[in-house]
């Protein structure tokens, strides 16, 4: 029987503020445990939380961007359970009024769009982490606790491994796009759970659904899910039954482990927060949010292809990051011609980029610069070769392609009767190489060129070498 | 008289007219203490830090309204390197690392605090009998419970210990207690003072409020505890009237109702004729009397007990032995929650907790706690409908006065019934205050006032019209000297 796969993803952002949710607390990461923490987080006996707007307006923006429903209403809830690293041991989060209900996600997969629909967006408090094997026992860091988080839920609407993958990716360029969280796996600031279960192709009831964690890179969602759907289709196969469960995903075996014994049924007991009132959202506000939404990738995507005609491979490299397509943009609109822009960005720029291990930023090179570099060689006043060089050194510098230019001299030699003086000279001290072309060896001309070149010390402009020398032997 | 059993008005301008010094003040309050300490008043005092800071005011110039002014402090207020303990074992061992912001302005207006007082466990009671620490004695008979859960707060100030103090109503719990120690006890409107670092008991439901000898010390209690809090988002941001300058602006032509509800089952007769003289005596202030009715007042204690012990079970939860306080030891994270929390909460605090879970359970919210909150909407509009009618609702505070000790310990349904008429107040969010209106076998009889939310002023100038025409207020029930000795009044 073929089976299709059904896919849903919860995701955890860490919204980019800089104090917690409820209180003053850096929300820097790295620090040392528990030393970014006060009362209130620690959930002392009398504290009280107080709403960080910032965190409400992040969530505003990621819910108009994603076309959600977004509620001019946002109260809160406590969800209760008893965990040591949650010092309330209740949870500030949104139940049944979520800030953000349905809304879409745009993928492409093998050239087609599809647009994944989310269920909702909503607002949490982070909880701490606990540290085993310190001090003789486990300890909890609470450095993490409260910080401000958006929980995004898809629908069951993904049907692929790699559907969740180009979700994902897609989600989180969004979410970097508007600047509301750094999406960052390693350092926690994106989690992702997956719910996945099989039914036969052209059935619409769900199948039993089971749950996987432990899920640090994108890589190993999509791993993860192709290993549970085929776990489950031979489970089914073997006319077993599918357990609703929690699943660790194992990424040094690659395979997914039922958590079994741990799983009891949770009564969250969830109500609404007194210690806090629900914000009213104004009209005001929301068009004010809205214009702090940058286009969005999918759509400058589309308007990179168009206006400026790149192949769709090279748009989606250009857009795939927010900071890249402002580079990619502003290089192209002071003059330089926006393929070979996307070249020299997809090529040398990001490689320096990687190899430093710096943002895009904070990156010496700007826009102007490479847009006249690409200019210098489109008038043939350095080579392609030799602007590779120049590049480097203005990346490592930043300073501008004239200046390292006039420094060291480097200037190509468009000079047409200089080229012809050199292209003399070899071709007198070359006589058996200038016989081998005569007697019909056409290729030695390459040979002739980069002698001349040589002889230049690379400086000749190259199309001119040939088409000079061109003439030359012709005339010979 | 003792300068201990002054008020604070009279203290103040002896200070101001240079009279006496606040160390005098403080000599006068600590020697008090010494001689009352069976009643029980504090879980812990700080006589040398108080004498120290007096002392020390002694030497400045004082600009505060509450220079120079003992006040005590319910234990269930942090104040910065002092323990806190709501009266629980569980808290045992947790010191405070910062002030509740109504304690921080108290000090700020220069108040000097002598102890932290003693409650019934995490302000759950009606009687100070379910303290950890033991229980507190009525003032008027030691026999007697002195009314909770702020009891210590309330006899600090009856018994002289304190020239006022601050406890937390969430039920009735400042004025049912002022009321069977025969002091002034107002419990503000939600949002008037800030709850932070108040332990919660019930978030929406909790607030802060002065004990006092009379109304015009409640007054000035009163406007140096008020304002908004940036650090408690339910703290409204309202002015803050200037109190003590307008309780003296008179009642004439006041609309004062009597919700006929108030007046039915349960009443001690003497406590319903004390009750009904003081309506004879507002009316003959001027005050226009009318009948008026909340329809949904039967259904208040049911509601109350829904959305205050949900609220409880949940602001409760933190103390699991984890991060402070008591740690039972045990060998696994379940072991200790169950261990710390069998341990550490008495009796009441674990029926609230168990009711409280129950409520919010999944397939019982909708018909419990969803409901409660729906007849609380009833009963605000009650009370929005009769404050059309009326200007103040008088009805007595308690339906009894002070009762035996262990008396009802035995019977939660009876303890709960003796806050029937407090309770609506705080579901309404409204502000009432409680005041000595006679006294029954020895024992105060309390009146009280409520009035629309942030007419506090309203309340003041009603209970201050009332004492004008009475002396109860300047009954103290503390004498050292024998013949003046107070037994049974």
């Amino acid at each position: 029987m073929e089976y299709e796969i059904v896919i849903g993803l919860e995701v955890h952002v860490q919204l980019n503020t800089l104090s917690k949710m409820f209180c003053g607390c850096s929300t820097k990461f790295g620090a040392e445990p528990n030393t970014q923490t006060c009362p209130v987080c620690l959930g002392l006996p009398g504290v009280l939380p107080v709403m960080n707007e910032e965190a409400i307006r992040l969530a505003v923006k990621t819910g108009m961007a994603f076309g959600c429903r977004v509620s001019n209403f946002c109260k809160f809830d406590r969800k209760n359970y008893y965990y040591p690293d949650l010092p309330k041991n209740y949870q500030i989060s949104q139940y049944d009024k979520p800030l953000n209900m349905g809304g879409s996600v745009p993928i492409r997969i093998d050239g087609q769009k599809k647009a994944i629909k989310l269920t909702r967006i909503h607002l949490e408090e982070d909880a701490g982490k606990l540290v085993h094997d310190v001090c003789g026992g486990s300890g909890v860091d609470l450095n993490r606790t409260g910080l401000p988080l958006m929980e995004i839920v898809s629908e069951p609407d993904i049907h692929s491994p790699d559907e969740a993958y180009a979700y994902l990716v897609s989600l989180k360029q969004g979410l970097r796009y508007l600047g509301v969280s750094d999406c960052n796996m390693e350092e926690g600031s994106l989690r992702c759970d997956a719910n996945i279960s099989i039914r036969p192709k052209g059935t619409s009831r769900l199948g039993t659904k089971t749950e996987i964690k432990n899920l640090n890179s994108f890589a190993n969602v999509k791993k993860s899910l192709e290993y549970e759907a085929k776990r489950q289709e031979k489970a089914i196969g073997n006319g077993e039954r599918i357990i609703q469960e929690t699943r660790l995903w194992d990424a040094a075996k690659e395979k997914t482990i039922s958590m079994r014994s741990k799983e009891e049924a949770h009564d969250y007991r969830y109500f609404p927060e007194p210690d806090l009132v629900p914000v009213i959202l104004e009209d005001e506000y929301f068009k004010k949010v809205s214009g702090e939404i940058p286009e969005m990738p999918d759509v400058r995507y589309e308007r990179f292809i168009e206006e400026y005609k790149l192949s769709g491979y090279d748009a989606g490299v250009m857009t795939s990051d927010k900071d890249l397509a402002d580079f990619f943009e502003e290089t192209s609109k002071q003059g330089a011609d926006p393929k070979k822009v996307a070249n020299w960005v997809m090529g040398d720029f990001l490689k320096e980029i990687n190899t430093a291990k710096i943002s895009i930023c904070d990156a010496r090179v700007k826009p102007s610069a490479l847009a006249m570099l690409i200019k210098l060689i489109d008038k043939g006043t350095i080579s392609g070769k030799i602007a590779k060089d120049v590049f480097a050194e203005m990346f490592a510098s930043g300073k501008n392609p004239e200046d390292i230019i006039k420094e060291k001299g480097i200037v190509q030699i468009s000079d047409e009767k200089e080229i012809e003086a050199v292209i003399k000279d070899v071709l007198k001290n070359n006589p058996k190489v200038v016989e081998d072309y005569k007697s019909g060896k056409k290729s030695a001309s390459g040979f002739i060129v980069g002698l001349v070149m040589k002889a230049s010390k690379g400086k000749a402009n190259p199309k001119l070498v040939n088409e000079l020398l061109q003439k030359k032997l012709d005339e010979l | 008289m003792e300068l201990c059993d002054k008020t604070i008005h009279d203290l103040s301008g002896m200070l101001a007219k240079k009279e006496i010094q606040p160390s005098e003040i403080m000599k006068s309050a600590l020697s008090r203490m010494e001689k009352t300490g069976e009643f029980a008043s504090f879980i812990k005092t700080f006589p040398e830090e108080a004498m120290k800071c007096a002392g020390e005011q002694d030497k400045k110039a004082l600009k505060g309204s509450l220079s120079g002014i003992p006040v005590a402090i319910k234990d269930n207020m942090c104040i910065e390197g002092k323990g806190t303990t709501c009266a629980s074992h569980i808290l045992e061992g947790f010191t405070a690392p910062y002030t509740a912001t109504a304690v921080q302005k108290l000090l700020d207006e220069g108040a000097i605090v002598i102890g932290k007082t003693n409650m019934d466990e995490f302000a759950m009671g009606s009687s100070t009998e379910t303290s950890f620490f033991g229980n507190t004695l009525n003032p008027w008979n030691k026999d007697t419970v002195p009314g909770g859960s702020s009891g210590g707060s309330a006899t600090s100030v009856a018994l002289g210990e304190a020239a006022g103090s601050l406890g937390s109503d969430t039920g009735g719990s400042i004025r049912q207690p002022a009321s069977l120690c025969g002091l002034v006890g107002l419990k503000p409107t939600y949002g008037r003072v800030s709850r932070y670092g108040l332990v919660a008991f019930a978030s929406s439901l909790d607030q802060i409020g002065p004990f006092a000898k009379d109304v015009e010390d409640a007054a000035i209690l009163l406007k140096a505890i008020s304002g908004y809090d940036a650090k408690d988002s339910t703290s409204v941001n309202a002015e803050v009237p200037d109190y003590p300058s307008q309780i003296k602006n008179g009642i004439k032509g006041l609309r004062i109702g009597v919700p006929r509800e108030y007046f039915l089952e349960g009443i001690d007769n003497e406590v319903e004729a004390c009750v009904r003289k003081a309506i004879k005596d507002l009316e003959n202030c001027g005050a226009e009397i009318r009948d008026v009715s909340l329809p949904r007042t039967e259904y208040a204690v049911a509601t109350y007990y829904i959305i205050a012990t949900a609220e409880a079970s949940s602001n409760l939860a933190r103390y699991d032995g984890v991060h402070y306080g008591l740690r039972e030891k045990a060998g696994n994270i379940i072991d200790l929650y169950k261990k710390t929390r069998s341990a550490g909460f008495g009796d009441e605090v674990k029926r609230r907790i168990i009711l409280g879970t129950y409520v919010l359970s999944s397939g019982y919210y909708d018909a419990y706690y969803l409901k409660a909150q729906k007849v609380r909407t009833l009963i605000k509009e009650d009370f929005s409908k009769a404050f059309g009618e009326v200007d103040v609702i008088v009805t007595p505070t308690s339906p009894t006065t002070a009762w035996k000790i262990g008396e009802k310990t035995d019977d939660p349904l009876k303890m709960y019934l003796s806050d029937i008429y407090t309770i609506s107040a705080n579901l309404a969010g409204i502000p009432a205050v409680s005041l000595n209106c006679g006294f029954s076998a020895g024992l105060p009889v309390g009146l009280q006032l409520q009035a629309a939310h942030f007419n506090e002023a309203v309340l003041l100038r009603t209970a201050y019209a009332f004492e004008q025409m009475n002396d109860y207020h300047k009954k103290r029930a503390f004498s050292e000297t024998a013949e003046n000795q107070v037994k049974y009044y």
